[in-house]
């Protein structure tokens, strides 16, 4: 059972506490062997990708900005999970969230390598705001914060790329990002999904 | 001499456009709490006091686009003789890659003008603020 899951109001059903532990353990486990639509279609051949023409710099500009962010977002839970703040099950959502960060920006940085471009490297120093850092809800509230902001991010990444197949494959990480989002807001006993639209 | 004041006079007529076009053309009235919420569509990038993916935030006003030392710029942003300030605000993020183009913020931009002067005025409430005064 998913015991951070704390049922403030009965607007939000606890819904994943059905799934045991053992459900649990193999989607955890099972979900890294899956290679998604859009990762699929992001390492096809250059041919595929160059459909985008002359938006081609343009483009990679965009992953690049997008690979920045999320190097930043796998070292945030990093952080996070180093921190001593975080609880069983909550540590293992965290580290399973930063894998997800760790494939988005592994694909980015390949799709840069095949459109001609040089990915950013992950920084040696990330400044974030520790001070601010105290308890498990601190930490909750600081990756949620990061999850909204990716998937605004993303949702204006989305109409500039040149590339539709690119707009595609920042889509579905964007969809990936916004259940983060939803996730943390519910471990924190907030109202998981707030409005229709994200913006 | 009849030039002449047919000059003036066109001058004048293009004088009385823009003096006209001053009020429809003035920007929205922002309010900086609801700004608030429209930076949380920033923080994937930005921050106040720090550089992250994007250049920090405080100091913004009256700064020269692309200045900000030890941050790696585009040169497009570098090189786009831009001064921050409520109107080039209103104008790059309305739609960055046409205002600035080459731009590494990829970014559609907030098409809405009243969120866009809620925004500014956050950002200029922010930065009037101890949290960037300090810095
Ligand atoms: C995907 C990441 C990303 C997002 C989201 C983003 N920015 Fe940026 N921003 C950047 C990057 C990268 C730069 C540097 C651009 C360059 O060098 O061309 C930048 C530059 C800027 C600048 C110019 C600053 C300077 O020092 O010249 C301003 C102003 C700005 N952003 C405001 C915003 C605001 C306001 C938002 C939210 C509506 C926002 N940005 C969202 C990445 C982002």
């Amino acid at each position: 059972m998913f015991s951070f899951i704390q049922k403030q109001d009965t607007t939000h059903m606890p819904i994943t506490a059905n799934l045991d532990d053992e459900t649990r353990r193999s989607f955890l486990g099972h979900s890294g062997l899956l290679l998604s639509g859009a990762a699929v279609a992001l390492l096809a051949g250059r041919d595929a990708l160059a459909k985008g023409g002359q938006s081609g710099a343009s483009d990679v500009r965009i992953l690049n900005t997008a690979l920045g962010a999320e190097l930043e977002a796998v070292a945030a839970y990093q952080l996070g999970a180093e921190s001593g703040l975080l609880q069983k099950p909550v540590l293992d959502l965290a580290l399973t969230f930063q894998g997800h960060h760790k494939e988005h920006a592994d694909v980015l940085a390949k799709t840069i390598v095949k459109l001609g471009g040089q990915p950013v490297a992950s920084k040696e120093k990330y400044t974030f705001p520790v001070d601010t850092l105290k308890s498990q809800a601190d930490v909750l509230r600081f990756a949620a914060m990061l999850e909204k902001g990716a998937v605004s991010a993303y949702l204006g990444a989305v109409p500039v790329f040149g590339n539709r197949e690119l707009a595609k494959a920042a889509a579905s990480i964007l969809g990936d990002e916004a259940m983060h989002w939803a996730i943390l807001r519910n471990a924190l006993g907030e109202i998981p999904v707030p409005s229709a639209f994200m913006s | 001499m009849k030039k002449f004041r047919a000059a003036i006079l066109a001058a004048s007529a293009v004088y009385a456009l823009l003096a006209n076009a001053g009020p429809a053309a003035a920007l929205a009235h922002g309010d900086p709490a609801r700004g608030k919420v429209v930076y949380e569509r920033c923080l994937a990038c930005h921050a106040f006091a720090y550089d992250r993916t994007g250049p920090r935030h405080c100091g913004l006003f009256g700064r020269h686009a692309g200045s900000v030392q030890g941050f790696a710029y585009s040169d497009a942003m570098r090189h786009s003789n831009l001064v921050w300030g409520t109107r080039t605000l209103d104008r790059f993020l309305k739609n960055p890659l046409k205002t600035v183009p080459g731009t590494a913020m990829g970014y559609a931009g907030i098409a809405d003008r009243q969120e866009r002067a809620d925004l500014i005025a956050y950002l200029k409430q922010v930065n009037d603020s101890a949290e960037c005064r300090g810095q």
